[in-house]
Protein backbone atom coordinates (compact mmCIF):
# COMPACT_ATOMS: atom_id res chain seq x y z
CA UNK A 1 0.00 0.00 0.00
CA UNK A 2 2.11 2.87 -1.24
CA UNK A 3 -0.69 5.37 -0.62
CA UNK A 4 -0.71 4.93 3.15
CA UNK A 5 -0.62 8.23 4.96
CA UNK A 6 0.46 9.02 8.49
CA UNK A 7 0.42 12.06 10.74
CA UNK A 8 3.76 13.53 11.73
CA UNK A 9 4.50 16.27 14.26
CA UNK A 10 7.28 18.82 13.98
CA UNK A 11 8.46 18.57 17.58
CA UNK A 12 10.31 21.87 17.47
CA UNK A 13 7.33 23.84 16.13
CA UNK A 14 4.75 22.11 18.34
CA UNK A 15 3.68 24.35 21.22
CA UNK A 16 1.30 21.93 22.90
CA UNK A 17 -1.89 23.84 22.00
CA UNK A 18 -3.74 20.52 21.92
CA UNK A 19 -6.19 21.26 19.13
CA UNK A 20 -5.16 18.13 17.21
CA UNK A 21 -6.09 15.87 20.14
CA UNK A 22 -9.51 17.53 20.41
CA UNK A 23 -10.20 17.01 16.73
CA UNK A 24 -8.81 13.49 16.50
CA UNK A 25 -8.93 11.74 19.88
CA UNK A 26 -9.05 8.41 18.03
CA UNK A 27 -5.39 8.80 17.09
CA UNK A 28 -3.96 11.59 19.24
CA UNK A 29 -3.79 11.93 22.99
CA UNK A 30 -1.88 14.46 25.06
CA UNK A 31 0.90 13.75 27.51
CA UNK A 32 0.94 15.26 31.01
CA UNK A 33 2.44 18.48 29.62
CA UNK A 34 -0.06 18.90 26.78
CA UNK A 35 2.05 17.59 23.90
CA UNK A 36 0.57 15.13 21.41
CA UNK A 37 1.25 11.38 21.47
CA UNK A 38 0.36 9.88 18.08
CA UNK A 39 -0.80 6.34 17.47
CA UNK A 40 1.69 4.63 15.17
CA UNK A 41 0.77 3.23 11.81
CA UNK A 42 -1.19 4.21 8.74
CA UNK A 43 -4.13 6.56 8.97
CA UNK A 44 -7.48 4.73 8.60
CA UNK A 45 -9.31 6.11 5.54
CA UNK A 46 -12.43 7.12 7.46
CA UNK A 47 -10.38 9.47 9.68
CA UNK A 48 -8.75 11.29 6.77
CA UNK A 49 -11.12 14.30 6.81
CA UNK A 50 -10.55 14.86 10.54
CA UNK A 51 -6.82 14.43 10.13
CA UNK A 52 -6.83 17.05 7.38
CA UNK A 53 -8.65 19.43 9.71
CA UNK A 54 -6.11 18.81 12.44
CA UNK A 55 -3.37 19.68 9.96
CA UNK A 56 -5.10 22.83 8.71
CA UNK A 57 -6.23 24.10 12.12
CA UNK A 58 -2.97 23.67 14.04
CA UNK A 59 -2.19 27.23 15.19
CA UNK A 60 1.55 26.76 14.70
CA UNK A 61 1.35 24.49 11.62
CA UNK A 62 3.27 21.76 13.43
CA UNK A 63 1.37 18.73 12.16
CA UNK A 64 1.38 17.29 8.66
CA UNK A 65 0.25 14.29 6.66
CA UNK A 66 3.04 12.34 5.04
CA UNK A 67 3.21 9.31 2.85
CA UNK A 68 4.56 6.44 4.90
CA UNK A 69 8.09 5.43 3.90
CA UNK A 70 8.05 2.29 1.80
CA UNK A 71 9.62 -0.58 3.72
CA UNK A 72 12.88 -1.81 2.21
CA UNK B 1 49.05 -0.35 19.53
CA UNK B 2 47.64 1.32 16.49
CA UNK B 3 46.13 4.52 17.88
CA UNK B 4 47.68 5.98 21.02
CA UNK B 5 50.95 4.05 21.30
CA UNK B 6 52.42 4.86 17.90
CA UNK B 7 54.49 7.95 17.08
CA UNK B 8 52.50 10.73 15.46
CA UNK B 9 54.20 11.77 12.28
CA UNK B 10 53.18 13.51 9.11
CA UNK B 11 54.14 11.97 5.80
CA UNK B 12 52.55 12.24 2.37
CA UNK B 13 49.32 10.25 2.11
CA UNK B 14 48.91 7.47 -0.43
CA UNK B 15 46.52 8.26 -3.28
CA UNK B 16 42.93 7.60 -2.36
CA UNK B 17 39.71 7.61 -4.32
CA UNK B 18 36.13 6.42 -3.95
CA UNK B 19 37.22 2.78 -3.83
CA UNK B 20 38.26 3.52 -0.26
CA UNK B 21 34.57 3.58 0.65
CA UNK B 22 34.32 -0.08 -0.40
CA UNK B 23 37.27 -0.91 1.84
CA UNK B 24 35.67 0.97 4.73
CA UNK B 25 32.56 -1.10 4.15
CA UNK B 26 34.54 -4.37 3.97
CA UNK B 27 36.20 -3.63 7.30
CA UNK B 28 32.83 -2.57 8.74
CA UNK B 29 34.06 0.65 10.27
CA UNK B 30 31.41 2.27 12.47
CA UNK B 31 31.32 5.73 14.00
CA UNK B 32 33.01 6.09 17.40
CA UNK B 33 31.13 9.21 18.48
CA UNK B 34 28.27 7.34 20.14
CA UNK B 35 25.71 6.31 17.53
CA UNK B 36 27.85 3.59 15.94
CA UNK B 37 26.58 4.42 12.46
CA UNK B 38 28.30 2.63 9.52
CA UNK B 39 30.99 4.93 8.13
CA UNK B 40 30.69 3.75 4.51
CA UNK B 41 26.97 4.62 4.38
CA UNK B 42 27.68 8.14 5.55
CA UNK B 43 30.59 8.68 3.15
CA UNK B 44 28.63 7.32 0.19
CA UNK B 45 25.73 9.68 0.89
CA UNK B 46 28.08 12.67 0.80
CA UNK B 47 30.08 11.35 -2.18
CA UNK B 48 26.91 11.00 -4.28
CA UNK B 49 25.97 14.64 -3.69
CA UNK B 50 29.34 16.40 -3.66
CA UNK B 51 30.12 18.59 -6.67
CA UNK B 52 33.54 19.41 -5.28
CA UNK B 53 31.77 21.48 -2.63
CA UNK B 54 31.43 19.06 0.32
CA UNK B 55 32.40 20.09 3.84
CA UNK B 56 34.14 17.83 6.38
CA UNK B 57 33.42 18.56 10.05
CA UNK B 58 36.06 16.96 12.27
CA UNK B 59 33.98 16.34 15.38
CA UNK B 60 36.03 16.75 18.52
CA UNK B 61 33.25 18.38 20.56
CA UNK B 62 33.23 15.53 23.11
CA UNK B 63 30.44 16.89 25.28
CA UNK B 64 29.93 13.66 27.25
CA UNK B 65 31.03 14.61 30.78
CA UNK B 66 32.97 11.44 31.61
CA UNK B 67 34.51 10.89 28.18
CA UNK B 68 38.10 11.90 27.58
CA UNK B 69 39.15 9.66 24.69
CA UNK B 70 38.62 12.18 21.88
CA UNK B 71 40.63 14.94 23.52
CA UNK B 72 43.39 12.49 24.48
CA UNK B 73 43.53 11.23 20.87
CA UNK B 74 43.67 14.78 19.45
CA UNK B 75 46.45 15.69 21.87
CA UNK B 76 48.46 12.50 21.22
CA UNK B 77 47.85 11.80 17.52
CA UNK B 78 46.80 15.06 15.87
CA UNK B 79 48.42 14.10 12.56
CA UNK B 80 46.49 10.84 12.43
CA UNK B 81 43.20 12.73 12.91
CA UNK B 82 44.22 15.29 10.28
CA UNK B 83 45.17 12.42 7.93
CA UNK B 84 41.62 11.11 8.30
CA UNK B 85 40.18 14.54 7.57
CA UNK B 86 42.33 15.07 4.46
CA UNK B 87 41.53 11.56 3.21
CA UNK B 88 37.83 12.31 3.63
CA UNK B 89 38.30 15.61 1.83
CA UNK B 90 39.92 13.89 -1.16
CA UNK B 91 37.52 10.98 -1.40
CA UNK B 92 34.44 13.20 -0.97
CA UNK B 93 35.86 16.09 -3.01
CA UNK B 94 35.50 18.63 -0.23
CA UNK B 95 36.41 22.29 -0.46
CA UNK B 96 36.48 22.89 3.27
CA UNK B 97 37.42 21.15 6.54
CA UNK B 98 36.28 22.47 9.92
CA UNK B 99 38.00 21.34 13.11
CA UNK B 100 35.10 21.46 15.60
CA UNK B 101 36.84 21.07 18.97
CA UNK B 102 35.30 21.45 22.42
CA UNK B 103 35.96 24.95 23.75
CA UNK B 104 37.46 23.56 26.96
CA UNK B 105 39.73 20.99 25.31
CA UNK B 106 42.71 23.35 25.19
CA UNK B 107 45.53 20.78 24.96
CA UNK B 108 43.69 18.97 22.16
CA UNK B 109 43.11 22.18 20.23
CA UNK B 110 46.72 23.34 20.64
CA UNK B 111 48.07 19.98 19.44
CA UNK B 112 45.78 19.96 16.42
CA UNK B 113 46.81 23.51 15.46
CA UNK B 114 50.51 22.71 15.90
CA UNK B 115 50.14 19.65 13.68
CA UNK B 116 48.16 21.64 11.13
CA UNK B 117 50.95 24.22 10.89
CA UNK B 118 53.30 21.40 9.81
CA UNK B 119 51.11 20.36 6.89
CA UNK B 120 51.76 21.62 3.36
CA UNK B 121 50.03 24.82 2.34
CA UNK B 122 47.51 23.45 -0.19
CA UNK B 123 46.08 21.15 2.48
CA UNK B 124 46.25 23.71 5.25
CA UNK B 125 44.31 26.25 3.24
CA UNK B 126 41.22 24.02 3.37
CA UNK B 127 41.04 24.02 7.14
CA UNK B 128 39.23 26.28 9.58
CA UNK B 129 38.80 25.92 13.33
CA UNK B 130 35.70 26.37 15.43
CA UNK B 131 35.19 26.04 19.21
CA UNK B 132 32.29 23.74 20.07
CA UNK B 133 30.23 25.03 23.04
CA UNK B 134 30.61 22.89 26.19
CA UNK B 135 27.10 21.48 26.04
CA UNK B 136 25.99 17.87 25.88
CA UNK B 137 24.14 18.21 22.58
CA UNK B 138 26.76 20.36 20.81
CA UNK B 139 28.42 17.26 19.34
CA UNK B 140 25.23 15.96 17.72
CA UNK B 141 25.59 16.18 13.92
CA UNK B 142 22.71 18.56 13.34
CA UNK B 143 23.75 20.75 16.27
CA UNK B 144 27.29 21.03 14.89
CA UNK B 145 25.95 22.05 11.48
CA UNK B 146 23.51 24.53 13.08
CA UNK B 147 26.35 26.05 15.11
CA UNK B 148 28.65 26.41 12.10
CA UNK B 149 25.87 27.99 10.05
CA UNK B 150 24.16 30.20 12.60
CA UNK B 151 26.15 30.11 15.82
CA UNK B 152 23.49 28.10 17.69
CA UNK B 153 24.53 24.62 18.83
CA UNK B 154 21.04 23.11 19.04
CA UNK B 155 19.78 20.22 16.92
CA UNK B 156 17.41 20.86 14.04
CA UNK B 157 14.75 18.74 12.41
CA UNK B 158 16.03 16.05 10.04
CA UNK B 159 15.56 15.80 7.11
CA UNK B 160 17.36 17.64 5.70
CA UNK B 161 20.29 15.55 6.91
CA UNK B 162 23.79 17.07 6.98
CA UNK B 163 24.74 14.89 3.98
CA UNK B 164 21.95 16.59 2.02
CA UNK B 165 22.20 20.15 3.27
CA UNK B 166 24.81 20.87 5.91
CA UNK B 167 27.39 23.59 6.44
CA UNK B 168 26.71 26.44 3.99
CA UNK B 169 23.94 24.21 2.57
CA UNK B 170 26.63 21.93 1.07
CA UNK B 171 26.74 18.13 1.50
CA UNK B 172 28.52 17.69 4.82
CA UNK B 173 30.27 14.82 6.59
CA UNK B 174 30.29 15.20 10.37
CA UNK B 175 32.64 12.53 11.68
CA UNK B 176 34.06 11.84 15.13
CA UNK B 177 37.83 12.32 15.49
CA UNK B 178 38.48 8.72 16.50
CA UNK B 179 36.52 7.47 13.50
CA UNK B 180 38.68 9.62 11.21
CA UNK B 181 41.79 8.18 12.88
CA UNK B 182 40.49 4.66 12.15
CA UNK B 183 40.07 5.57 8.46
CA UNK B 184 43.58 7.05 8.36
CA UNK B 185 44.96 3.92 9.94
CA UNK B 186 43.16 1.81 7.33
CA UNK B 187 44.70 3.86 4.51
CA UNK B 188 48.20 3.82 6.02
CA UNK B 189 48.32 0.12 6.92
CA UNK B 190 45.83 -1.48 4.53
CA UNK B 191 43.84 -2.91 7.41
CA UNK B 192 41.45 -1.53 10.00
CA UNK B 193 42.91 -0.92 13.46
CA UNK B 194 42.24 -3.82 15.80
CA UNK B 195 41.84 -1.45 18.73
CA UNK B 196 39.52 1.33 19.87
CA UNK B 197 39.56 3.95 22.61
CA UNK B 198 37.45 3.90 25.75
CA UNK B 199 37.35 5.98 28.91
CA UNK B 200 37.22 4.15 32.20
CA UNK B 201 35.72 6.20 35.02
CA UNK B 202 34.53 5.89 38.61
CA UNK B 203 35.78 3.29 41.09
CA UNK B 204 39.12 2.36 39.49
CA UNK B 205 42.60 3.21 40.71
CA UNK B 206 43.56 5.09 37.54
CA UNK B 207 40.55 6.46 35.67
CA UNK B 208 41.39 7.53 32.14
CA UNK B 209 41.63 6.56 28.49
CA UNK B 210 42.51 3.03 27.43
CA UNK B 211 43.17 1.44 24.07
CA UNK B 212 41.38 -1.91 23.95
CA UNK B 213 40.80 -4.63 21.37
CA UNK B 214 37.67 -6.63 20.72
CA UNK B 215 38.80 -9.41 23.10
CA UNK B 216 39.19 -7.02 26.05
CA UNK B 217 36.60 -7.67 28.74
CA UNK B 218 35.39 -5.11 31.25
CA UNK B 219 37.43 -6.99 33.89
CA UNK B 220 40.54 -6.58 31.69
CA UNK B 221 39.81 -2.87 31.28
CA UNK B 222 39.51 -2.50 35.05
CA UNK B 223 42.90 -4.23 35.42
CA UNK B 224 44.41 -1.87 32.83
CA UNK B 225 43.00 0.98 34.90
CA UNK B 226 44.93 -0.20 37.94
CA UNK B 227 42.20 -2.41 39.39
CA UNK B 228 39.13 -1.53 41.42
CA UNK B 229 39.41 1.28 43.93
CA UNK B 230 36.75 -0.50 45.98
CA UNK B 231 34.01 -3.10 45.48
CA UNK B 232 31.79 -2.20 42.52
CA UNK B 233 28.01 -2.45 42.46
CA UNK B 234 27.28 -1.84 38.79
CA UNK B 235 28.82 -0.63 35.54
CA UNK B 236 27.43 2.11 33.34
CA UNK B 237 28.26 1.04 29.80
CA UNK B 238 28.26 3.76 27.13
CA UNK B 239 28.08 6.95 29.17
CA UNK B 240 25.01 8.97 30.14
CA UNK B 241 23.04 7.61 27.16
CA UNK B 242 24.16 4.12 28.08
CA UNK B 243 22.95 1.20 30.13
CA UNK B 244 23.55 0.02 33.70
CA UNK B 245 24.75 -3.58 34.06
CA UNK B 246 25.10 -5.46 37.38
CA UNK B 247 28.81 -5.74 38.16
CA UNK B 248 28.64 -9.55 38.40
CA UNK B 249 27.28 -9.73 34.85
CA UNK B 250 29.63 -7.11 33.47
CA UNK B 251 33.08 -8.54 34.17
CA UNK B 252 33.19 -11.18 31.45
CA UNK B 253 31.59 -8.93 28.84
CA UNK B 254 33.92 -8.06 25.96
CA UNK B 255 34.05 -4.51 24.62
CA UNK B 256 33.32 -5.63 21.08
CA UNK B 257 30.53 -3.56 19.53
CA UNK B 258 28.89 -6.48 17.70
CA UNK B 259 29.06 -8.81 20.73
CA UNK B 260 27.55 -6.05 22.83
CA UNK B 261 24.75 -5.44 20.39
CA UNK B 262 23.73 -9.08 20.76
CA UNK B 263 23.21 -8.40 24.46
CA UNK B 264 21.14 -5.31 23.71
CA UNK B 265 23.97 -3.01 24.76
CA UNK B 266 26.09 -0.48 22.95
CA UNK B 267 29.57 0.86 23.51
CA UNK B 268 28.19 4.33 22.70
CA UNK B 269 30.84 6.97 23.29
CA UNK B 270 33.04 4.34 24.99
CA UNK B 271 32.64 5.39 28.62
CA UNK B 272 32.77 2.54 31.14
CA UNK B 273 31.74 3.91 34.54
CA UNK B 274 32.10 1.84 37.73
CA UNK B 275 29.67 2.54 40.54
CA UNK B 276 31.17 1.63 43.92
CA UNK B 277 28.92 -0.07 46.49
CA UNK B 278 29.48 2.93 48.76
CA UNK B 279 27.31 5.10 46.50
CA UNK B 280 23.54 5.06 46.25
CA UNK B 281 22.43 4.14 42.72
CA UNK B 282 19.11 5.99 43.13
CA UNK B 283 20.80 9.23 44.14
CA UNK B 284 23.38 8.93 41.34
CA UNK B 285 20.68 8.19 38.77
CA UNK B 286 18.75 11.25 39.96
CA UNK B 287 21.89 13.37 39.64
CA UNK B 288 22.53 12.24 36.07
CA UNK B 289 18.84 12.80 35.16
CA UNK B 290 19.03 16.36 36.52
CA UNK B 291 22.10 16.93 34.38
CA UNK B 292 20.45 15.53 31.24
CA UNK B 293 17.27 17.57 31.85
CA UNK B 294 19.36 20.73 32.18
CA UNK B 295 21.15 19.86 28.93
CA UNK B 296 17.90 19.75 26.94
CA UNK B 297 17.92 22.39 24.20
CA UNK B 298 14.41 23.31 25.36
CA UNK B 299 13.11 23.10 21.80
CA UNK B 300 10.74 20.13 22.01
CA UNK B 301 8.07 19.94 24.72
CA UNK B 302 8.36 16.22 25.53
CA UNK B 303 12.13 16.62 26.10
CA UNK B 304 12.09 19.97 27.91
CA UNK B 305 9.13 19.21 30.20
CA UNK B 306 9.43 15.42 30.22
CA UNK B 307 13.08 15.16 31.24
CA UNK B 308 12.56 17.84 33.89
CA UNK B 309 9.57 15.94 35.30
CA UNK B 310 11.51 12.65 35.24
CA UNK B 311 14.48 14.25 36.99
CA UNK B 312 12.16 15.78 39.61
CA UNK B 313 10.43 12.44 40.26
CA UNK B 314 13.83 10.69 40.58
CA UNK B 315 14.97 13.41 42.96
CA UNK B 316 11.83 13.05 45.10
CA UNK B 317 12.46 9.32 45.43
CA UNK B 318 16.12 10.05 46.23
CA UNK B 319 15.49 12.80 48.76
CA UNK B 320 12.20 11.85 50.39
CA UNK B 321 12.10 8.11 49.85
CA UNK B 322 10.32 5.75 47.52
CA UNK B 323 6.63 6.18 46.77
CA UNK B 324 4.43 4.19 44.40
CA UNK B 325 3.08 7.25 42.56
CA UNK B 326 6.50 8.49 41.48
CA UNK B 327 7.61 4.98 40.52
CA UNK B 328 4.57 4.59 38.30
CA UNK B 329 5.15 8.01 36.76
CA UNK B 330 8.81 7.23 36.07
CA UNK B 331 7.90 4.10 34.13
CA UNK B 332 5.04 5.71 32.21
CA UNK B 333 6.87 8.93 31.33
CA UNK B 334 10.05 7.08 30.30
CA UNK B 335 7.97 5.12 27.77
CA UNK B 336 6.01 8.17 26.59
CA UNK B 337 8.95 10.53 26.07
CA UNK B 338 10.87 8.12 23.85
CA UNK B 339 11.05 9.04 20.16
CA UNK B 340 9.32 12.39 20.62
CA UNK B 341 12.14 14.86 20.11
CA UNK B 342 13.76 16.31 17.01
CA UNK B 343 17.03 14.72 18.17
CA UNK B 344 17.95 11.66 20.24
CA UNK B 345 18.58 13.52 23.50
CA UNK B 346 15.30 12.46 25.15
CA UNK B 347 15.71 8.88 23.85
CA UNK B 348 19.20 8.58 25.30
CA UNK B 349 18.08 9.95 28.65
CA UNK B 350 15.11 7.58 29.03
CA UNK B 351 17.16 4.61 27.82
CA UNK B 352 19.58 5.34 30.66
CA UNK B 353 16.72 5.83 33.15
CA UNK B 354 14.93 2.65 32.08
CA UNK B 355 18.05 0.59 32.65
CA UNK B 356 18.39 2.16 36.13
CA UNK B 357 14.75 1.30 36.91
CA UNK B 358 15.42 -2.31 35.85
CA UNK B 359 18.87 -2.96 37.34
CA UNK B 360 18.17 -1.02 40.55
CA UNK B 361 14.47 -1.96 40.79
CA UNK B 362 14.77 -3.01 44.44
CA UNK B 363 16.69 0.13 45.33
CA UNK B 364 14.06 2.36 43.72
CA UNK B 365 11.21 0.43 45.38
CA UNK B 366 12.77 0.42 48.85
CA UNK B 367 14.66 3.70 48.83
CA UNK B 368 14.62 5.69 52.06
CA UNK B 369 15.47 9.32 52.50
CA UNK B 370 19.09 9.70 53.48
CA UNK B 371 21.74 12.32 53.25
CA UNK B 372 22.06 12.64 49.48
CA UNK B 373 25.42 14.37 49.80
CA UNK B 374 27.09 10.97 50.02
CA UNK B 375 26.14 10.62 46.34
CA UNK B 376 26.09 14.10 44.88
Amino acid sequence: MSRDLQLVVDRIKCDGRGLCAELLPELIRLDDWGYPILTNGPLPAHLLPLAQRAVEDCPVLAIALRRMPTPR
Amino acid sequence: MALLGAPDTSSPLPDVDRRLIDAIERFRLVGRGGAGFPVATKWRAVAQRSRGNAVIVVNGAEGEPRSKKDRVLMAARPHLVLDGAFIAARVLRARRIVLYIGERHHAARDAMLRALAQRPEPERALVGVSAAPARYVAGAEAAAVHFLNEGIATPTNMPPYPFERGVGDAPTLVQNVETLAHVASLVRTGTAPSTALITIAGAVARPGVLEVDSQTTIADAVQMGGGLAGPARAVLVGGYFGTWVEASQAWSMSLDPSAMRKRGLGLGCGVIGLLPISRCPVCDTAGIMRYLAAESSAQCGPCFFGLRALADACTRVAERGSNPDDLKRLHRWAAEVRGRGACKHPDGAVLFLSSALTVFADDFAGHRAHDARQSA
